[in-house]
């Protein structure tokens, strides 16, 4: 398996910054260091703060009451919940196509992919083979949607560490993913990209071309990115040695994706468990070494090189030919078709109003999603319902860690751990 | 043979499931996990299905893997639904059933012996509508919005903190005194009653 560390350690520093120590870590001068003791006893009390659920360094709806030690923070315990919309529970009630555009709605920031993962768990279910143009089209959007979600991560982290110029190179390159989106489905966000079999839609004239010349200009950026951030002192000191995970505890704590992988655990789904062909796409699953935020960077960066490369093979193989499969049980018959063949008609009718029917069983498919592993487990008894579709929601699951990462940082640290989860509150609460 | 399984399955997926009895749970994930050829050292997922038909019992499922042999096993508990809702705890052994354990309670009732900290996660703490994914509990939830609307204004400050939390402050008296006083004769919140069924 190819596999490619990122971590440079010896950071040359392009600016001389004082307060920045020989190994790029920033100088921490001890505030308590000639303070007079304001009131007595003051030094044992700990201090209780809420940050959240409305600030925006928490990423969302997210709130921790944080126990303090002076500014070191000694417990740090979240509170979830203000964005659950029981999307789990409203899947019970909904037909398998009917649940697509919840899943937009789950981790909003890369709606297509968790389109894509919800329709492999159902077709796995209903013992579907999509069309070889499907896949590769699904392999687009699964990566469209990796480089948008780094992209808003590397920006909203980046402004929550003091830099606002990456955020807007970032936000220019995910603008342009998202005009790729809106030609692909109508929609910006809610995509609803993908049908039981198939897709809404083929992709429009012009999308291959858009899309390639998005590919020759996006390495740009991130080399500009890179520029900027990976050997600048204060990114360097902010986020070096901060949030530390070693490859036992990360994999104890059932970590995915690139915080799994900063800690140096080689665990790609794209790789270990392919779906949608990615074994036949050359690419490097990248890992980290120390496991802290500043690798977790390194590593999502990385991964948007690596996305680039995908997109630009499957551009180069994607094949003719239908994108639904020829089933009239699970694709609607075209319009025309529904309104002069008796039997189209009837097929349209009955999938609208019973919906398309899984055999009894279960099926559980988890796809290599821009923040981890996203499961998506449906049990059927038959009907045309699921009896229970869960999630397995990657940034809940990441997010469980924060508590153990935080404990002894500073506070101003924990705001750099919280943002290098990467989690999207859509998601975390369901 | 996996110790304490009862019989073997294969879903539609193509994994194997495992029926393991609920008293051999703990014993049999340790062995799981420990015994070289087995190596399940990653907890995917811990979920719990309840099904329509009212005569099938609950099932806690978990999803191991084994990173290094690229496996995957499903290790299912059938609860009877009129018998007590609990298994033991896997938290001692993969620290990420924390939050994993802390939803299925939340959301089925099912009881975690020896987790840690077992309390609502996505639900707040003094929610007493029940387990919103048991399938005896209604779409639209058991109150109505009028009710769900009044009390979430008639909660008390207190309400959005654990007890664990507001020990915390208690130390430091920073607490208002009414605060302090509901607190002292053991409110927490104005903890709500049901409406009559």
């Amino acid at each position: 398996m190819s596999k490619r560390v990122v971590s440079p350690r010896t950071i040359e520093l392009e600016l001389a910054t004082p307060g920045i120590d020989a190994q790029g870590h920033a100088t921490r001068v001890p505030l308590t260091a000639d303070r007079a003791p304001a009131e007595p006893g003051l030094d044992e009390e700990h201090m209780l703060v809420n940050i959240g659920p409305q600030h925006p360094a928490t990423h969302g709806v997210l709130r921790l009451v944080v126990e303090l030690d002076g500014e070191t923070v000694v417990r740090c315990i979240p509170h979830l919940g203000y964005l659950h919309s029981g999307f789990e529970k409203l899947g019970e009630y909904r037909h398998y196509n009917q649940i697509i555009p919840l899943t937009d709605r789950t981790d909003y920031l890369s709606p297509m992919s968790n389109n894509i993962g919800f329709a492999l768990a159902a077709e796995k279910l209903m013992g579907i083979q999509i069309t070889p143009r499907c896949t590769v089209l699904r392999v687009i959007a699964c990566e469209m949607s990796r480089i948008i979600s780094h992209m808003v991560w590397l920006g909203t982290t980046s402004i929550d560490l003091g830099a606002f110029t990456p955020f807007l190179w970032a936000f220019q390159q995910r603008e342009k993913i998202y005009d790729l989106q809106e030609m692909w489905t109508g929609a910006r966000l809610t995509t609803s990209l993908t049908r039981v079999g198939g897709l809404l839609a083929d992709i429009p004239d012009g999308f291959v071309e858009k899309l390639r010349d998005f590919t020759k200009t996006f390495p740009k950026t991130l080399a500009e990115i890179d520029r900027v951030l990976t050997r600048n002192a204060v990114w360097a000191g902010r986020t070096q040695g901060v949030g530390t995970l070693t490859a036992d505890e990360a994999t104890n704590y059932s970590l995915s994706g690139p915080m799994l992988r900063a800690s140096g655990v080689a665990y790609d789904v794209r790789k270990d468990k392919p779906y949608l062909g990615y074994e036949t796409y050359d690419f490097d699953v990248v890992v980290g070494e120390h496991g802290d935020v500043y690798d977790r960077y390194l590593v999502r960066l990385e991964e948007c090189h690596q996305s680039n490369r995908i997109l630009e093979q499957a551009l180069d193989r994607l094949p003719d030919g239908p994108i639904n499969v020829d089933d009239p049980r699970v694709i609607l018959p075209s319009k025309t078709r529904a309104m002069t063949d008796m039997e189209a008609m009837i097929f349209h009718f009955k999938q609208v109003m019973e919906g398309v029917k899984a055999p009894v069983g279960e099926a559980y498919v988890g796809i290599e999603n821009p923040k981890g592993e996203l499961g998506n487990y449906l049990v059927s008894d038959g009907t045309a319902k699921p009896v229970r579709w869960r999630i397995r929601p990657p940034s809940f699951i990441n997010l469980a860690a924060l508590p153990k990462m935080a404990e002894g940082h500073l506070l101003s640290d924990l705001i750099a751990i919280n943002a290098s989860v990467d989690i999207v509150m859509g998601e975390v609460d369901r | 043979m996996i110790p304490g399984a009862l019989r073997e399955a294969v879903a539609r997926d193509g994994e194997p499931i495992v029926y393991v009895a609920r008293e051999r749970l703990l014993e049999t994930m340790k062995w799981l996990k420990e015994t070289p050829g087995q190596d399940f050292d990653y907890l995917v997922d811990v979920t719990a299905v309840e099904f329509r038909d009212k005569e099938r019992p609950l099932e806690v499922v978990y999803f191991l893997r084994s990173l290094e042999r690229k496996a995957d096993l499903r290790v299912k508990v059938e609860l009877n639904p009129s018998e007590e809702l609990a298994v033991d705890s896997v938290w001692g052994l993969w620290h990420g059933a924390d939050w994993l354990e802390r939803e299925v309670f939340d959301m089925f009732g099912i009881t975690f012996r020896g987790h840690p900290d077992l309390r609502r996660i996505l639900m707040w703490e003094t929610y007493a509508e029940g387990y919103p994914l048991r399938k005896n509990f209604p779409l639209r939830g058991r109150f109505s919005r009028a009710e769900q609307v009044r009390q979430a204004l008639n909660a008390n400050p207190e309400a959005h903190y654990s007890m664990e939390e507001l020990s915390i402050a208690e130390a430091s008296d920073d607490l208002p005194d009414d605060m302090r006083e509901r607190l002292k004769r053991g409110e927490r919140g104005v903890i709500p009653e049901p409406p009559h069924e």
